[in-house]
């Protein structure tokens, strides 16, 4: 019905859309404060890579020291000054940088760069939209992430030092400046851009919601949605959701550090003195944190989940195989993600029976995430493969999503994970799950999303180089973290020397290093070809890949308001690829069914 | 000079790449490839993948065998037998599912690469298909959650009443350890007691502190079931017992405990692993700051006639610490269970108490540094 109404006043928008033509908008308004959601997307992703940059440098500083405990990193000191003592890092410089890197990729890269860009770029032009629902709340979602994105860069060059207490800054520990610097000026700047960030997401989350389902062109009903529209609503729905749980436990951290109360605090003596705090309980901010950490994973994952379904769909020439068990399995993990969070928790003296409860709730989650990956390779089968950079990346998230996924199995089970939790089989494991399969998620919607975005295409060349360096440069560095992890090292230690039980795997931890060089070093690579093809790459045409979804319906370089005429109605869903029939090996959603009688199904009509 | 030379290598090297990459690009613009649906490219890449996948594989195989010298021996624990298995099998469930899967995936990439004369088989669904691997890997899970759920309702059972107790502190960055001595329960505690010879806040207002003492060592008794009782005192900490496959994180303000039985004595895993020096080690596994990855401990699994004897040499902590005798209440000082030293009037109790206010920041490094 709401499409309906969109629709009827769709034409009056067009009208108003060649007004917009002539009148000239300021520098400011097109390109800083813009309430466009093509430019809004080209800041985030801009700003993503900038966060991934950072945080991938952050990890090959804490690898140098981790695959080189003894090499003398003296050099580094005009970039790390007083961090670097005698040759060697900081013990709690270390743990900085590891906290960093977590936060960074989790929420700047992984939540901001990802669904940011995309959700933002691709929903209005993929529903028929001319813009989101709301384009000032829009820019106000980056220009709250850009704040809370300096608070968090500034933090990283102040003299007590970044956060430090992980990434899931557990108090006490995150709680007490006493116990550790970092959770001093450090801490504040970590809470309060955090809170801002969480605002940030929630204005983009509702705004999502809000634009998927007001206003679908004509015809888009939810059962013709392409499966991208479906993953970024979702994701909106557990950001909404999640979050402001999160900025409830960020808030009484805060009346912890700054206000003298007693939420996460007990019974503490640190530093030569009793603190008066009493009746508090850290376990519950570990719950009100997984709350949101969990449902979180999904966030960064399913949005790279859909991009990669459009991805092989189109450059398999096929429908994507179970269009609707797709839909259901990201329903069913939508819903299971809010109640698995005290897995992370098993060990931390939680009732032994919730631990029961939760690892069955845990395991059930595989069974659609299972279906997914069963589906995307038998969307493959019996395809036409075009193995362009995107569809590289997407087989590359697809191989990681499972290799990465089984060992949940594994920790998911909380017998096996009294040895495996907090070691580095953990970090194998989320790394390649989630982290991987995610950057991947998004590498993929880069170079497929290109054209649409610059009018140009990137290298394919450089992009199959890309490929093929990060996808086993990225195996190279975590799979044998598995191996560590057995042998039961624990994550977030600066050293393993001081322990005889260890003192083993040494030169595989110098091989991962030299491995984490060369899978970084190779996104450089990326970087030019990104940057280079916005100027000078081969100009593309509107659409590159034969794909089916409306985005490809517009020009080249779609202007304000997408649509330069009027919104294209939609007849039919976007996976007909290969119709037995028809010329061409798709039919683009705009198509009605009578224009092509030749390749239409029994039940196939326009009043259907 | 030297710095120099290598900035100037590096920014040739680039040069020439940059070249190369220009000259590719127009070699493409003059061949027409841009034209064409797809490039000879396809194919390496689609061949790419399996063989790819089968190098690793075979790296694979060869590093597991090499990397089994480095995992931890048999579990010294009961449970730790039983969870061993479990992962081991669940390792072969997970590997299989992984090589089926890559295996399809990589042959499809071959197999369906794009052929112009071709067209894709338009297959957008079949349900039993569909149906069949819903169920088969829910009917997987639900065998592993049966075994998991058996083991961890088992390790998470109360103790045996016939446990030996332990009680386990951590703070930055060190274990300490208690025992409770005769009576056999370790006396209460109060966190406002804390000072830097009573670490643990011992009150000494309860009778059964007396006789407890803290040793320098863990020692337990080989196959008898040994309970901790976990506490941290400033901030999260976790005890692990890699050998024992035993963790649990240490709480302030909230008593956690785990409990196990020890299978093998520190001689018989000298034994066992060849190495004459072994020795069971306990680690922190929750950050806890700049001393995390130094919290050693050390723990021996003794012969039970071996234990006893130690339990024998070992002094109550306020034999060792008279001072504190004068924390005791008159009433109970006869409860003492040794004899009681002539009170030395010279030295005030408390004059070790309070420490003097450092500066937090130096205190936390100096701490870092032992």
């Amino acid at each position: 019905m709401s499409s309906i109404d969109i629709h009827a006043h769709s034409s009056d928008a067009h009208g108003h859309h060649d007004e917009h033509e002539h009148h000239e908008q300021s520098f400011i308004q097109k390109y800083v404060f813009s309430e466009d959601h093509k430019v809004i997307a080209k800041q985030f992703l801009i700003s993503g890579l900038f966060w991934a940059l950072i945080g991938g440098s952050l990890s090959a500083i804490f690898r140098l020291q981790l695959g080189f405990p003894n090499a003398n990193i003296e050099w580094l000191k005009p970039l790390l000054g007083e961090w670097i003592q005698n040759g060697k890092l900081d013990p709690e410089f270390y743990l900085a940088l590891v906290t960093m890197h977590g936060t960074i990729m989790v929420f700047f890269v992984l939540t901001a760069g990802l669904s940011g860009t995309f959700s933002n770029f691709l929903i209005p032009l993929q529903i028929g939209a001319r813009d989101m629902a709301s384009g000032f709340l829009n820019m106000l979602s980056y220009w709250f992430f850009f704040l809370s994105s300096c608070l968090m860069f500034i933090s990283l060059f102040i003299e007590t030092g970044p956060a430090s207490g992980g990434w899931v800054i557990y108090p006490p520990l995150s709680a007490l400046p006493q116990a550790m610097p970092g959770s001093g000026l450090g801490m504040t700047l970590w809470l309060s851009s955090m809170a801002i960030f969480i605002v940030s997401s929630l204005l983009g989350s509702i705004n999502y919601i809000s634009t998927v389902i007001n206003m679908r062109t004509k015809g888009m009903t939810f059962s013709r949605l392409p499966l991208t529209i479906w993953s970024f609503f979702l994701t909106a729905i557990i950001g909404v959701l999640s979050f402001p749980v999160l900025l409830s436990a960020a808030l009484l951290l805060i009346f912890d550090r700054s206000f003298g109360t007693s939420f996460y605090l007990s019974e503490i003596y640190v530093a030569g003195q009793a603190l008066h705090n009493v009746g508090g309980s850290p376990i519950l901010f570990q719950h009100l944190f997984w709350f949101l950490g969990h449902p979180e994973v999904y966030i960064v994952l399913l949005p790279a989940l859909g991009i990669t379904s459009e991805i092989i769909s189109t450059n398999s020439r096929k429908p994507i195989f179970g269009y609707k068990a797709m839909i259901f399995s990201m329903l069913g993990i939508t819903f299971l993600s809010f109640i698995v969070w005290a897995h992370h928790m098993f060990v931390t003296g939680m009732n032994p029976f919730l631990g029961s409860v939760f690892m069955l709730l845990t395991l059930i989650i595989a069974v659609p995430s299972a279906v997914k990956a069963f589906n995307y390779i038998t969307t493959l089968w019996k395809g036409n493969l075009v193995f362009t950079p995107a569809m590289l990346f997407s087989i590359g998230l697809v191989s990681f999503f499972i290799s990465g996924g089984v060992t949940g199995i594994i920790l998911g089970n909380a017998a096996l994970d009294i040895q495996l939790h907090d070691t580095y089989f953990v970090v194998a494991h989320f790394h390649l799950v989630m982290g991987s399969a995610s950057f991947f998620g998004f590498l993929a919607g880069v170079y497929h999303w290109f054209p649409k975005m610059f009018g140009r295409m990137m290298d394919e060349k450089l992009g199959y180089i890309h490929f093929w360096f990060s996808f086993i440069g990225i195996y190279l560095v975590f799979f044998p973290m598995h191996y560590i992890g057995i042998a039961g090292f624990p994550r977030r230690y600066y050293s393993f020397t001081s322990y005889e039980a260890f003192s083993t795997f040494g030169d595989l931890n110098s091989f991962i290093s030299i491995a984490a060089f060369f899978a970084l070093g190779a996104q450089l690579i990326f970087g030019f070809n990104f940057f280079y093809s916005i100027f000078k790459g081969r100009k593309a045409s509107e659409n590159p890949w034969r794909s089916n979804t409306l985005e490809w319906t517009t020009p080249v370089l779609p202007g304000h308001g997408n649509w330069p005429g009027e919104i294209p109605q939609v007849y039919r869903w976007p996976y007909d690829y290969s119709k037995p029939g028809a010329s061409e090996d798709f039919i683009p959603q705009h198509i009605p069914y009578a224009a092509t009688p030749e390749s239409n199904l029994p039940f196939e009509s326009d009043n259907a | 000079m030297n710095s120099f030379l290598i900035g100037l290598s590096v920014l040739l090297v680039l040069v020439i790449l940059f070249l190369i990459f220009r000259v590719q690009t127009l070699i493409s613009v003059m061949k027409g490839t841009y034209q064409k649906r797809v490039s000879f490219s396809n194919n390496v890449n689609a061949f790419l993948f399996p063989i790819t996948f089968v190098l690793g594989m075979a790296l694979l195989v060869w590093y597991s065998a090499e990397a089994k010298k480095f995992y931890l021996p048999e579990s010294a624990s009961l449970h730790g037998v039983k969870t061993d298995n479990l992962f081991w099998i669940t390792i072969y469930v997970i590997s299989f599912a992984f090589l089926v899967t890559h295996v399809l995936m990589f042959y499809f990439t071959v197999k369906y690469k794009y052929d112009e004369n071709r067209k894709a088989t338009f297959y957008p669904d079949n349900h039993k298909l569909e149906f069949a691997w819903t169920i088969v890997p829910a009917i997987v899970l639900t065998v592993l959650i049966f075994f998991g759920y058996t083991y961890w309702s088992q390790i998470t059972s109360p103790a045996p009443k016939d446990a030996v107790v332990i009680e386990v502190m951590g703070k930055q960055f060190a274990w300490q350890v208690r025992y409770p001595g005769k009576d056999g329960v370790i006396g209460k505690y109060n966190f406002k007691l804390i000072d830097a010879t009573n670490e643990f806040g011992m009150d000494f207002t309860d009778k059964n502190n007396f006789d407890d003492f803290v040793p320098r060592e863990i020692h337990i008794p080989k196959g008898s079931p040994v309970l901790l009782k976990i506490r941290a005192r400033d901030v999260l900490h976790s005890v692990f017992l890699p050998h024992f496959r035993v963790k649990m994180d240490a709480v302030p303000g909230m008593p956690t405990q785990f409990w196990f039985t020890p299978k093998y004595s520190t001689a018989d895993m000298k034994e066992i692993t060849g190495n004459p020096d072994f020795k069971y080690e306990l680690a922190c596994t929750e950050i806890c700051g700049r001393g995390h990855y130094a919290m050693r401990y050390i723990l021996v699994v003794d012969e039970p006639e071996d234990y006893q004897k130690w339990l024998a040499t070992q002094e109550p902590w306020l034999k060792v610490n008279p001072d504190y005798i004068s924390k005791v209440p008159e009433r109970l000082r006869s409860l003492i269970p040794f004899e009681l030293a002539p009170a030395k009037t010279e030295t005030p109790a408390d004059s070790t108490a309070k420490p003097v206010a450092v500066p937090t920041d130096s205190l936390s490094k100096v701490q870092a540094s032992l």
